[in-house]
């Protein structure tokens, strides 16, 4: 009965050693930014989900707002 | 398309700090961050050159190679994002990167690190496009709205340019060209690579 107690008292001991798992997280994926946010602050102009004219947009932003040589011709 | 690219045109930068502002202000980055910054070199001397300085979405990313639990990836554009789920704030980033661009809000007492925080060329991060928890974590999701990064739309001289490279390219070589100087461009060679990254300029080159 003794030995019992003793067994179960090292048991119980040893659960309290036991190592939590420490996977890391795995990467979510991310949606491309050509699809849109579906929100009212998209610009006009170009429809959610079609690469070449999301690409063209922003093509065209750039060379209107940043090209300042194009404006002053 | 092109891969997306910043450059700071150090001849038209006036370190009036529009681009950390609006940085600050479009992504409401935590108090203690700033993903954009402005540098002035050799301050106070004649000649003295300012430049924006974030992340530049390198090519061939030092903190993508150091990070640990691999929180990092680079969209089809070449921006370069990361997942805050994953990050685990050990900031091995921040001493790869060699624009100073990850950034740790204190968290918590005794100056706890908390996850790292960076520019994002202002397209969010892997949470919905859109979305509330994408802000929070990430700030705007310009890109997908069909704009440009807040910094460089905001800039007041155009000096910083941010958009597809080839554009971004062909437009600050016309100005070279107009203006005969300033194509020494820093951070380019080193965020995109070139085997002129970090040597002297060429013996005459106007700058």
């Amino acid at each position: 009965m003794k030995s019992l107690v003793v067994l179960a008292a090292m048991v119980s001991f040893l659960a309290a050693c036991g190592d939590k798992p420490q996977t890391v997280g795995l990467r979510k994926s991310d949606t491309p930014a050509y699809t849109g946010t579906g929100t009212g602050f998209m610009v006009p102009g170009w429809k959610a989900g079609d690469k070449t004219a999301w690409e063209q947009q922003l093509k065209a932003r750039q060379q209107n707002s940043q090209n300042d040589y194009s404006r002053m011709k | 398309m092109a891969r997306m690219k910043f450059v700071c045109d150090a001849e038209r930068c006036i370190e009036c700090n529009g681009c950390v502002t609006a940085c600050k202000n479009e992504n409401e980055v935590p108090w203690g961050v700033n993903r954009r910054r402005v540098v002035t070199l050799n301050d106070g001397v004649p000649g003295e050159k300012s430049i924006s300085v974030a992340c530049m979405h390198c090519s061939d990313a030092p903190c993508m190679a150091v990070c640990p639990v691999n929180c990092f990836y680079r969209t089809d554009e070449g921006v370069v994002l990361h997942d805050k789920d994953v990050c685990i704030g050990c900031g091995y980033c921040a001493y790869a990167c060699p624009f100073g661009a990850p950034q740790f809000p204190l968290e918590g007492i005794f100056g706890v690190r908390g996850k790292m925080d960076k520019c994002t060329f202002c397209a969010g991060g892997p949470e919905t496009n859109g979305s509330q928890a994408e802000f929070e974590k990430y700030g705007r999701n310009r890109l997908a709205e069909g704009k440009l990064p807040a910094c460089a739309e905001m800039c007041s001289t155009k000096a910083l340019l941010a958009g597809d490279g080839d554009v971004v390219a062909d437009i600050l070589r016309n100005r070279v060209v107009q203006r005969g100087k300033g194509a020494e461009v820093w951070g380019w060679g080193t965020a995109y690579g070139s085997t002129k990254a970090g040597r002297a300029p060429d013996t005459g080159a106007k700058s």
